[in-house]
């Protein structure tokens, strides 16, 4: 067995540093309670928003009037109508006090004349705007900074491996591993309420840019969904698992930020794609990359493509304006590739493209961020029934430690979680491949994954799913789990690691396709070639899925208006 | 491969290798060592590294496989046939 390197008490352990671990610590903190973060990297520079983000979706009633104004704008968004009305509604509700707070802790959310506040992009012409722009590159230090100032405590370098649930009911804590030295360690965190925040799950498909080079994707390749993975093995309610949300950005650079860019998506001869917008603008960009993001490899594959992001038209000063904005949203290796190899947006279009999903949904909470396991919430681009992304992370990260530092004034510590039959039983199994000198590198596990998935429950377009091609990856995935029990080795931390967030991902793709094999019909770009029709008795449903009893169990639930 | 270290200019702070949000570097290097970049496969080209060093010591190098694909603008073309016929 791999050493325990630490045994730490908390009330309240929050897993991942992103913005919504962050968040949730400094409220958590704020409201008493004990509080760590256990993170992957390093809070200061870690997760998708690790260079910085430039779009917040909220609500201020100066601007929108009422909220019903901003919910529905939000809905016909990219984010998608397919949301639980009363979370929705909850995060916008709360949104400006963040919003405020963020501003007055350093971070510049006011970018408008006058210091006003600035909303651009994300938007249809004439319509009402909810994503605000402002300049996130140095969130994650002052976040970090805060968080400390509250009296949280954040551990570095040390991922967590899996939930651990108190015998008696509720949540013990969570086993970590700790990869600050050469070896594998084991850190545990005995905590009386636990908050997931580990982000949304990259790596399960091929890479759509470098089929070869498995980081190459839009947003954080360090994000695998391991809360997802780790929440169901212990009993937690996942929804949408079937339906893969997919980015757009340029091609071969991954990077996620369509609507930084004040351009027009055009047809090599010039034509506008979509029927938004003929000239570049900067108060809305063009929202076909939002709404119609399949355009990009529909122009593949009827040949008139590529599609390109041209932005030659706008002025100098939004041009200068956008590379402002692309540092803004952490997109400053890419500004810099751009002027080393002499692209010059003013004068070329960049070729777009899709990228693989990196969003499959994932875990149901409501408006309180609780989940269906008593002390455990979750919050951030992981959540199942509810979609902003950054704005939604930041709000329900805040929400989510007031509940947690609440919910522990009436719990006890369990004293001895690391000794529990589940506790020893997963130290057990990571220890296998941890201390496994030789053997397959997590690499080849999660190379082979990605093929299963690709290609047998790819998400359209233009690729298909069915009863005959999921059953037969459901096989698949079960051969792969036998060859990796055989064969995974990973005697380095940093190896372990990886090895973990693979591991999540047969997981998740398991749940995937299970999911997936219970819609039957075709929606969105989930194309279903034995069911060809969109069933009408499913609209506004959601496949939840739990594990009981050791076995999986699908219902449909009504997505709540 | 992804970050590169000059080491003339490196102070050895370590700080790229604590920051980086793929861990790169692997872990943080013994004080008065220069970090090495172990797993460059793992890099996502964040440039925080770079963002972040305090001596100026690193730079991004991007993939040739991850190459931005350009064509001259569609708009500027349709312009300047415009502009042809109009000649004509």
């Amino acid at each position: 067995m791999l050493p325990i390197k630490e045994i730490l008490d908390a009330d309240v352990v929050i897993v991942g540093g992103g913005v919504g671990g962050l968040m949730a610590a400094v409220s958590a903190a704020r409201n008493g309670a004990r509080t760590i973060v256990l993170e992957k990297a390093n809070t200061k520079r870690s997760g998708s928003g690790a260079g910085g983000n430039d779009h917040f979706a909220c609500y201020i009633p100066e601007v929108h009037g009422d909220l019903a104004t901003a919910r529905q704008a939000t809905l016909e968004s990219m984010v998608g109508p397919d949301q639980d009305r009363d979370v929705l509604d909850a995060s916008l509700e709360r949104s400006l006090e963040i919003l405020e707070m963020w501003h007055s802790w350093g971070i510049d959310m006011k970018l408008g004349r006058n210091g006003g506040w600035l909303f651009e992009g994300h938007a249809f012409p004439g319509k009402p705007r909810v994503f605000l722009k402002y300049n996130g590159s140095n969130q994650k230090k002052v976040l970090t900074e805060q968080a400390r100032k509250a009296g949280a405590v954040i551990v570095n370098h040390s991922p967590v491996l899996e939930m651990l649930p108190a015998p008696g009911g509720g949540i013990g804590g969570v086993l970590a591993l700790d990869t600050t030295e050469e070896r594998p360690a084991f850190r545990i965190v005995r905590a009386r309420a636990v908050i997931m925040a580990a982000g949304n799950a990259c790596r399960l498909f091929v890479s759509a840019n470098t089929p070869g080079l498995m980081f190459n994707v839009g947003v954080c390749p360090a994000n695998t969904g391991e809360s997802i993975a780790q929440f169901w093995r212990i009993g937690g309610a996942l929804v949408g698992m079937d339906r893969g949300y997919r980015h757009a950005g340029p091609r071969y650079s991954s990077r996620c930020g369509k609507s930084t860019w004040i351009g027009v998506y055009r047809y090599p001869d010039g034509e506008p794609i979509g029927p938004f917008t003929s000239k570049p603008s900067r108060e809305t960009s063009d929202i076909t990359g939002d709404i119609w993001n399949s355009s990009f490899s529909d122009l593949m594959v009827n040949g008139r493509g590529p599609a390109m992001m041209d932005c030659a038209g706008a002025s100098r000063e939004d041009l200068d304006h956008m590379i402002w904005a692309m540092g803004c949203e952490g997109m400053t290796g890419f500004v810099n590739q751009m002027k080393a190899e002499g692209v010059d947006p003013g004068r070329h279009g960049v070729v777009f493209g899709q990228y693989e999903p990196h969003g499959i949904r994932g875990i149901e909470i409501n408006p309180k961020t609780e989940t269906n396991l008593p002390g455990v919430y979750a919050v951030g681009d992981h959540i199942g029934n509810f979609r902003t992304n950054l704005g939604g992370a930041a709000v329900f990260g805040y929400i989510s430690g007031e509940q947690a530092a609440a919910y522990v004034k009436g719990h006890d510590l369990c004293g001895d979680i690391e000794n529990t039959p589940w506790a020893r039983e997963r130290m057990a199994w990571y220890s296998r491949f941890g201390e496994r000198e030789q053997g397959a590198a997590w690499q080849e596990c999660n190379h082979a994954i990605q093929q299963i998935l690709s290609d047998f429950a790819a998400p359209g377009p233009h690729k298909v799913r069915s009863a005959s091609l999921l059953n037969s990856g459901l096989k698949f995935i079960g051969d792969l789990r036998v060859l990796i029990e055989r064969q995974l080795a990973a005697p380095t931390a940093h190896e372990l690691m990886r090895a973990a967030e693979t591991l999540a991902i047969v997981d998740m793709g398991e749940i995937m396709i299970r999911c997936a094999l219970e819609r039957r019909e075709s929606r969105g770009n989930m194309h279903r070639s034995d069911y060809t029709f969109t069933n009408p008795l499913l609209n506004n449903k959601f496949i939840r899925i739990v594990k009981e009893n050791g076995e999986p169990r699908i219902t449909w639930r009504d997505i709540r208006r | 491969m992804p970050p590169m270290i000059d080491p003339e200019k490196c102070v050895k702070c370590g700080t790229c290798a604590d920051i980086c949000p793929l861990e790169v570097y692997g872990r943080r290097p013994a004080r008065g060592e220069i970090p090495a970049v172990r797993y460059p496969d793992e890099c996502w080209h964040c440039n925080v590294c770079v963002m972040d060093c305090p001596s100026g010591a690193l730079s991004l190098r991007l993939p040739i496989s991850h190459m931005i694909l350009h064509l001259d603008s569609p708009y500027l073309q349709t312009l300047s046939k415009e502009d042809g016929h109009a000649a004509h």
